[in-house]
């Protein structure tokens, strides 16, 4: 039976991180690499950089970072962010990554779902999805719409629907973010990440929420993802990860706990 | 030298990293030559079977394979590398190479676990249920997980079995004999278990080779 993953996301910009990340011992650090490592050693089943680069110059420096990640870390690892075209993939996953996750170009361009699929194979393709609680309407009958931009731009889009259709498109996973939960520390989306995770037959990371390991507990059981994106909790050092999956196994989560 | 068999089929460089990692010398080669006089073979490989084999084929590598099983190189088969050392893969009825006895099947999708339909591919952690001791797995915790990425899975003559993996049903992940040895998940990407793996596999063509 699979292990439910429990994926740190890391938001890099210009190929540091955003913000410092602590780690139990206070100690503060802004190297992705290093940070990377560190969650790796701690248990990570996979890690997830997020690129937030709007310079060309700054997407070089990224693929060096991915680069130096893949020769020290050896669980699987994405990058997104600003990946849009069939070429971008290829320079991620030829510097090391595992998997590409697209957002707002897949909704833009939903054939490089595709092209993505039948060149790299379906798991290398994460797609990732925000989504933003709506009133239900014709268009929208789940009443979850997909946004893009950073959750500024509404696409009109029925948020189930869209996950059915990458899913037919050859997308390997969803990556499933509630615009509406993220940053409240007060749990996943469980409405949304059970729809979703009920009406597809690819994996879906539930994302944005997650404030207490609990949190995780519910998105993998009730909400029935198969990962759950953690960021902040473990950031600031509140929660480590081998406490959280501690957490998790005692609750009965199948979780991977040696490592 | 452990030469890391190149036949175009996905990303081998994640290999060749984790060896780098590990101080291990290696070579991406598709050199028969170079290949027979190594001291290991890892045959990894993403991809499907039937472009895999005709590749090999056309590169002699397929014989270049058999050449080093009759030859008692040690292998390490990867993930595909795993799947096509058997004599056939129903992954586009493919007749592959026999290094070992048996087939590759492709997982059902009426397959259920605790109820749930499975999803396809077999992506993410498990564990390895051993069967037999196998020296690759020494001094690694059995209640290690690996990670996995496949939609087909190898389904040896049960003499070949080493260990298996649940996942809707119980498919055969290590099989093999001493010194040839296939393994599906990916050792490269399952942190310090599967680095320990990969050691333990130099560490045999080593004492081998000095033998």
């Amino acid at each position: 039976m699979l292990s439910k993953r429990i994926i740190p996301c890391l938001d890099v910009r210009d190929g540091k991180l955003t913000k410092g990340i602590k780690f139990k011992q206070n100690i503060d650090i802004g190297d992705p690499v290093e940070s990377a490592r560190i969650y790796y050693e701690q248990g990570a089943d996979e890690i997830v950089f997020y690129d937030i680069t709007a310079s060309h110059e700054g997407r070089g420096i990224m693929l060096k970072v991915v680069e130096k990640v893949a020769s020290q870390i050896f669980i699987p690892f994405s990058v997104g962010g600003g990946i849009a075209s069939v070429q971008d993939m290829k320079d991620v996953l030829l510097a090391g990554a595992e998997k590409i996750s697209i957002n707002s170009a897949a909704v833009k361009n939903p054939s490089l779902i595709t092209e993505g699929a039948e060149l790299f194979g379906s798991q290398c393709i994460v797609v990732g999805m925000d989504v933003l609680k709506v009133p239900p309407s014709q268009h929208i009958p789940s009443g979850y719409e997909v946004v893009i931009h950073g959750g500024r731009k509404p696409t009109g889009l029925d948020a189930l629907k869209w996950a059915q259709k990458v899913e037919s498109l050859g997308a390997g996973e969803i990556c499933l973010n509630s615009i509406d939960a993220d940053g409240t520390k007060q749990g996943y989306e469980l409405n949304l990440t059970k729809l979703i995770a009920e009406q597809v037959r690819i994996p879906v990371i539930a994302s944005g929420g997650a404030g207490h390991p609990e949190h995780m507990v519910e998105a993998v059981t009730t909400g029935k993802a198969s990962a759950a994106l953690i960021a902040s909790i473990v950031h600031y050092g509140e929660w480590s990860i081998p406490d959280i999956k501690k957490y998790m196994h005692q609750k009965g989560v199948k979780v991977r706990i040696v490592w | 030298m452990i030469s890391i068999i190149n036949y175009e089929a996905g990303n081998l460089t994640s290999v060749k990293r984790a060896l780098d990692y590990l101080k291990i010398p290696n070579e991406i080669t598709n050199d028969p030559q170079k290949i027979l006089s190594s001291k290991a073979i890892i045959f990894p490989g993403v991809g499907a079977a039937g472009a895999a084999m005709s590749y090999l084929k056309k590169q002699t590598l397929d014989q270049t394979l058999k050449q080093a099983k009759k030859k008692s190189i040690p292998i390490l088969g990867i993930c595909l590398g795993c799947q096509v050392i058997l004599d056939f893969s129903e992954e586009g009825n493919t007749k592959t190479l026999g290094l070992i006895k048996g087939k590759c099947k492709k997982f059902s999708l009426d397959l259920k676990e605790n109820g749930i339909p499975i999803n396809i591919p077999h992506m993410g952690w498990n564990q390895v249920q051993l069967h037999k001791e196998c020296l690759l797995f020494e001094h690694i915790d059995s209640a290690s997980e690996f990670y996995f990425v496949h939609s087909y899975y190898p389904d040896p003559h049960p003499e070949f079995i080493i260990g298996t993996t649940c996942y809707g049903l119980n498919f055969c992940s290590v099989l093999g004999q001493t010194g040839l040895w296939a393994v599906q998940f990916h050792p490269e990407k399952s942190g310090r278990p599967g680095l320990k793996l990969l050691e333990n596999f130099y560490n045999f063509a080593w004492r081998r080779y000095n033998a």
